[in-house]
């Protein structure tokens, strides 16, 4: 096992590749810790699909609102300039490619940017699929966050996905725990590693052939 | 003079066949229509099918129809949470039906409804099992999925506040499917907080406009926000919130 950055840090990192002006959906679960890390002199928006652009942080306890919340029902405010807008509205936003970024989490990615994430498929298991399928098929760019290894260690970056997928070619960019992955018309290309994990460990981990364009500027293959 | 409002939830609901479709607002508890379902419950309307986002959460609203077995089926994108176990419970017992929609498609199916539009192409699900069986069409390079609309019997939608022809407007993230399900039922019934007199709302800030609206049902200040009843969701540090209002700290809310 090489080098995993935390989930903090790897949070960080995504921030730290959403510009400015940004319109942005971070779903539910790890992927909203990356608003912790965006910064606090930039005007990045955030949007919560259920109906809100311009969320701002979970209110202090005495401050709950039970009717303003995000997208897992947490209790969030609204920033200055926040706009309410109905269910149609907020999927027609990503449907209709009006948002400029969305991080997800996965159970699985596929070499060809296919992504499942809703559902393990196992028999007995209450299907939920919330927005989860226009998301990945809405943003401009869809970003997951994910570990690069299962709990028993099994590579979640596949050839192809075994479990339900949630959208077809739909990934852009995969953010694990060891190393920064673009989905490339030729495959993934390897953009950045994390301390000592390697290309070559990368690609025997997940069985994968890999680009290897760590040491490119981002925008050269994103 | 027209005068949509009715003095209470039980006329409000009123003639709910068996068998209805009623679709049903609310993400979670942000919007549900606690007030109306009780009256639903009370009223007795059975075999119903529900559309809505959710499947109820803790043992009120939604959770409390589906314990009493009125619910034959079920079409909403997130029945599973942390706080579903009433409808987890029927499901696995095989005694509801499922019809799982992505929720952007739920939506567009209940807008496309209200709007007189037959049926739509959708990007969202295209090459998953929940566009299995449905037509497809590449539309200039681009996959789609044939979604056709939900109508509905009835619509039970919840707003801050509303007049005597049925103008609505809504608070906060608690608007979500609200607007979208007025326009798309046969009978729209709406619980609001408080009635206004005509004139007061503001006409720039109506987000039902009252043609969509049949019947208008005052509810007051709802209680169970007072009472902390924040079920389906969690508290600022990820943990469930209190499921009973007798768990909940008091005024924890405005």
């Amino acid at each position: 096992m090489t080098t995993r950055i935390s989930r903090d840090a790897l949070a960080a990192r995504i921030a730290a590749d959403i510009p400015e002006g940004s319109y942005v959906n971070l779903g539910i679960g790890a992927p909203t810790l990356v608003a912790n890390f965006l910064p606090a002199d930039q005007e990045i928006i955030l949007h919560t699909e259920n109906g809100l652009l311009g969320m701002g942080p979970a209110p202090a306890a005495d401050a709950v609102d039970p009717d303003l919340i995000n997208a897992g029902k947490q209790a969030v405010t609204a920033l200055e300039g926040a706009a309410y807008f109905h269910h149609a509205d907020s999927f027609g936003m990503m449907r209709g490619g009006h948002l400029d970024v969305c991080v997800l989490g996965a159970f699985q990615v596929s070499q060809h940017g296919d992504l499942a994430n809703w559902s393990t498929g196992a028999p007995g298991a209450i299907p939920a699929v919330g927005g989860a399928m226009d998301l990945a098929i809405g943003a401009r760019s869809v970003y997951v966050m994910t570990d690069l290894l299962t709990r028993t260690g099994e590579p979640k970056i596949v050839a192809a996905c075994t479990y339900p997928l949630t959208g077809v070619r739909c990934v852009t960019r995969v953010y694990t725990d060891h190393a920064v992955l673009d989905v490339t018309p030729d495959g993934l290309a390897v953009r950045e590693t994390f301390g000592d994990t390697t290309v070559a460990w990368l690609a025997e981990v997940t069985g994968l052939t890999l680009l290897d364009a760590t040491g490119t500027d981002a925008s050269e293959v994103a | 003079m027209i005068d949509k409002t009715v003095p209470d939830t039980a006329r409000a609901v009123a003639g709910i066949a068996d068998g209805s479709t009623v679709l049903v607002g609310g993400f979670g508890r942000a919007g549900q229509p606690v007030e109306l379902i009780d009256a639903l419950i009370a009223q007795g309307a059975r075999d119903l099918t529900i559309v809505s986002n959710n499947a109820g959460n803790g043992d009120v609203g939604l959770a409390a129809l589906l314990a009493k077995g009125r619910v034959r089926k079920m079409i909403c994108s997130f029945p599973r949470q942390h706080d579903s176990w009433v409808f987890d419970r029927l499901y696995r017992a095989g005694e509801v039906e499922l019809e799982l929609v992505p929720q952007g498609n739920l939506a567009e199916r209940i807008r496309a409804a209200g709007a007189g539009i037959g049926a739509f192409y959708s990007p969202t699900g295209v090459g998953t099992q929940l566009a299995e069986g449905k037509e497809t069409r590449t539309i200039d390079g681009r996959d789609y999925v044939l979604e056709h609309p939900i109508r509905a019997d009835v619509a039970l939608v919840s707003a801050l506040a509303g007049d005597r022809w049925g103008n609505l407007v809504y608070r906060e993230t608690a608007r979500n499917f609200g607007p979208v399900m007025a326009t798309a039922a046969t009978t729209t019934v709406v619980q609001v907080d408080r009635i206004v007199p005509l004139g007061s709302l503001d006409p720039e800030a109506v987000a039902t406009p009252g043609i969509f609206v049949d019947r208008v049902v005052a509810v007051g200040e709802r209680r169970w926000l007072d009472a902390g009843a924040f079920v389906g969701g969690v508290d600022v540090d990820g943990n469930p919130l209190a499921a009973t209002a007798a768990d909940a700290p008091e005024g924890a809310h405005r």
